[in-house]
């Protein structure tokens, strides 16, 4: 089972755990990303995230379907905010149920860094003298 | 043929606007398309690295773009 979503609303994250129950599975693996306050040192203010939504939402499909057929995985749920993010909002939630914890463990980590790579989602940081896309320039 | 292009995250500065409509020849790989980009809208070249999306996937620079096909600029992503 695979549940995607990308949202300009605030993440519930206790719906994404009610979503990812399975009596086959032993164990649940849950990833939030949260909005830190600063980055290497500079107080941050707010992150804005924007994204592609119509391939966002299908590279995410593509690393849930990796997910369940690279481990042995059951459910998987990756909710993603955009808009305007302020400090300690849930920006991801990844929640991976599985027989067992090795497999959920994995997926998830798996899940969150390919996320990272490939999905077409980008945030800027407002800073107080400043603002700069994360990632952006070499 | 003129196609349309979308731009995301920084690449939106470069170009001003999020999305633009260029001119292009016939069959057009990804990689001249890239160059033509660089050429239009120099601010490209400070970028760490970006890819270009033909309907939704990502493209390499050796395949060919059609008339419908929508283009997208991807500058590196940051989500999470």
């Amino acid at each position: 089972m695979i549940d995607i979503k990308i949202s300009d609303a605030p993440l519930d994250i206790a719906a994404c755990l009610s979503n990812a129950a399975d009596n086959e599975c032993g164990g649940q693996v849950v990833f939030t990303g949260t909005v830190r306050n600063k980055t290497n040192g500079r107080p941050v203010i707010r992150l804005e995230y924007e994204c592609y939504r119509s391939m966002a939402l299908k590279e995410i499909k593509k690393i849930a379907e990796d997910a369940i057929r690279l481990w042995n995985v059951r459910r998987i749920v990756i909710h993603h905010r955009v808009g305007v993010l302020g400090i300690g909002d849930t920006a991801v939630v990844i929640v991976v149920s599985a027989p067992h914890r090795e497999a959920a463990f994995e997926a998830c980590r798996y899940a969150i860094e390919t996320l990272k790579k490939t999905v077409p989602i980008w945030k800027k940081e407002i800073f107080e003298d400043g603002e700069e896309w994360v990632s952006a320039h070499a | 043929m003129k196609i349309r292009i979308l731009a995301f995250g920084i690449v939106k500065e470069f170009v001003n606007s999020s999305s633009l409509e260029m001119e292009i020849p016939e069959a057009v790989t990804v990689g001249a398309l890239k160059a033509e980009l660089e050429a239009l809208y120099p601010g490209m070249k400070r970028l760490k690295t970006y890819l270009v999306a033909v309907n939704d996937t990502y493209a390499g620079d050796d395949e060919t773009v059609d008339t419908n096909a929508e283009v997208a600029i991807i500058p590196p992503v940051s989500g999470g």
